[in-house]
């Protein structure tokens, strides 16, 4: 059911791990629906340095979590705030349609970290 | 990564892995014996049971047969044996044709939490259409609370339906003792036993059952083929109309080749019992010692004595379900979990949170289901594969991250 890509990532998943001062963080979902996703960014110049995650969930959500982290990283704050769920998704070669909502966990988590980020540094989202 | 630019599984290029089937409850490899049996039936035996001619006794005799097999596995009479297309089949006839065949006592109905969909949509369909269903609840190994049925039994109750042991637990459930309530109460007592027909005793009149419902495929016999004994004298309503074939109760051109395998199936069950029983017991035991001896934060869902021998289903904190599943498949072993993400709804396992287990506890559970055909050896390798996925698994935990921090603070 998931593709090849997806399970190059669930198999070998890129930049896991928790980052140390980091510059923002994203932590959604929740436990009883089987899903925790936590992504930190560092940012330097309003681009996006660096990028790392850990993930409680399903194939698809490491899957997710795995792919958004290499989508950001070079990204200006403005190019990573358009990626949306489905460009999560079309980069894992899409997913079945009852784990879409892992694709939509990454993008909520990649907003709430950018989020994160403009708070502490006081600027308005 | 890409191999060539194929993407192609390792394991499906390079060479062939091994593989460990632990999911016997799903479904379980067809017999040799059995399958020989069902291909000369589907080469040889294409009559019609419904003729007159030879072709025609011919399949009729192998249609007896086998019910008359099936029928002695649980001390039944052979005209008490209906065949069906499966335990689903077997379970909405019961659960709807008893309901609307007593529609002049009442129109109350008695099932559990911890059911099978089969029975449970059947309930819910028959809450639509104006019957009460009461659910009753199960403590925490998953066993049905009879003080609690006992509570729901009123004067319009026709049916009782609880399942003999539960699918994803493996918990058995004291149908003897719900056997004897429903008959004193005159009730109509109907048990789901697919998971325990062949390989448990079972005897419908020392137990009070009036009706059972039983499938092939789990029991090494084909699949689309099970059976639903009816007690001599128990009114139920046909779902299905057509032609005469089982008493009218179940038309259609009987599944010669299905039916000659349940046969089959059944008859070598009945053999194998007691010895195949044991060695299931041995090897499972065998697995939960390695897996608690390997693995931390731990839980033994079920009933830690009174269950399936080939059962075992437990939780492994801070990681989910599903992860598990796909981790162990890539070192050839297949299992199946509670987790919600298994399956196409959003919600856990309705058996695990019936129990009180909390939704994140479900998620993170496995249930390994074995067979006959397992050995020592692939046992032993589950115990050395599995405590390394879930150390892969809780690596990339959240919960597990913080539930270390916090054990360090302390």
């Amino acid at each position: 059911m998931y593709s090849e890509k997806v399970m190059d990532h669930f198999r070998n998943p890129r930049n896991m791990g928790e980052m140390e001062n980091h510059d923002g963080v994203g932590k959604v979902g929740n436990p009883m629906c089987g899903d925790i996703m936590e992504l930190y960014i560092r940012i330097e110049n309003d681009i996006i340095t660096d990028a790392k995650f850990m993930t409680f969930g399903c194939g698809a959500a490491i899957a997710t979590s795995s792919m958004v982290t290499e989508l950001v990283k070079g990204k200006s704050l403005e190019e990573a705030l358009k990626i949306s769920n489905a460009t999560v998704a079309e980069a894992l070669d899409g997913l079945p349609p009852v784990k879409m909502h892992c694709s939509v966990l990454a993008e909520d988590a990649l907003k709430a970290a950018v989020e994160d980020y403009r708070k502490k540094k006081g600027v308005g989202v | 990564m890409c191999r060539g630019g194929s993407c192609a599984r390792p394991q499906e290029t390079e060479f062939k892995m091994k593989r460990i089937y632990l999911d016997h409850n799903a479904t379980t490899p067809l017999n040799s014996e059995v399958a020989d049996e069902v291909c000369r039936c589907l080469r040889e035996d294409f009559g019609n049971p419904q003729t007159l001619y030879s072709y025609g006794k011919d399949a009729r005799k192998l249609v007896h047969d086998s019910r008359e097999t099936v029928a002695s596995l649980i001390g039944a009479k052979r005209e008490e044996i209906i065949f069906t297309s499966g335990g689903t089949e077997s379970d909405n006839m019961a659960v709807r044709g008893v309901a609307y065949g007593n529609i002049n006592k009442g129109r109350h109905v008695i099932s559990s939490s911890i059911e099978h969909h089969a029975v449970l949509e059947s309930c819910r369909a028959l809450e639509k259409e104006g019957f009460e269903v009461t659910y009753v609840p199960v403590d925490e190994n998953g066993v049905v609370r009879l003080d609690e049925l006992q509570k729901a039994i009123r004067p319009d109750t026709v049916l009782i339906s609880i399942m003999h042991a539960n699918n994803e637990t493996g918990t058995i459930q004291p149908v003897s003792e719900i056997g004897r309530i429903a008959r004193e109460k005159g009730v109509i007592f109907h048990t789901d036993t697919v998971q325990t027909f062949g390989k448990v005793k079972i005897n419908v009149d020392e137990m009070n059952i009036d009706l059972l419902s039983a499938s092939a495929h789990k029991l090494h016999g084909p699949k689309g083929i099970g059976a639903l004994y009816i007690r001599k004298g128990i009114r139920l309503k046909n779902l299905i109309f057509g032609g005469h074939q089982e008493r009218k109760m179940r038309p259609g051109t009987h599944n010669v080749p299905g039916i000659v395998g349940l046969g089959k199936a059944a008859e070598i069950a009945a053999r194998d019992m007691e010895g195949g029983g044991n060695k299931v017991l041995l090897l499972r035991e065998r697995l939960w010692e390695g897996i608690k001896t390997n693995i931390s934060h731990i839980r033994l869902n079920g009933h830690p004595a009174v269950r399936l021998h080939n059962t075992l289903n437990v939780s492994f904190e801070f990681v989910e379900g599903e992860s598990l599943i796909l981790g162990l498949d890539d070192q050839g072993i297949c299992v199946a979990s509670g987790s919600a993400c298994t399956s196409d709804s959003l919600e856990p396992s309705h058996v695990l949170t019936a129990m009180g287990l909390s939704p994140e506890i479900a998620h993170g559970s496995l249930r390994f289901s074995l067979g006959r055909n397992n050995t020592e050896e692939e046992i032993d390798f589950v115990i050395q594969a599995l405590p390394k996925v879930v150390e892969r698994m809780r690596s990339m935990s959240p919960l597990y991250r913080e539930f270390l921090k916090k054990q360090g603070k302390t």
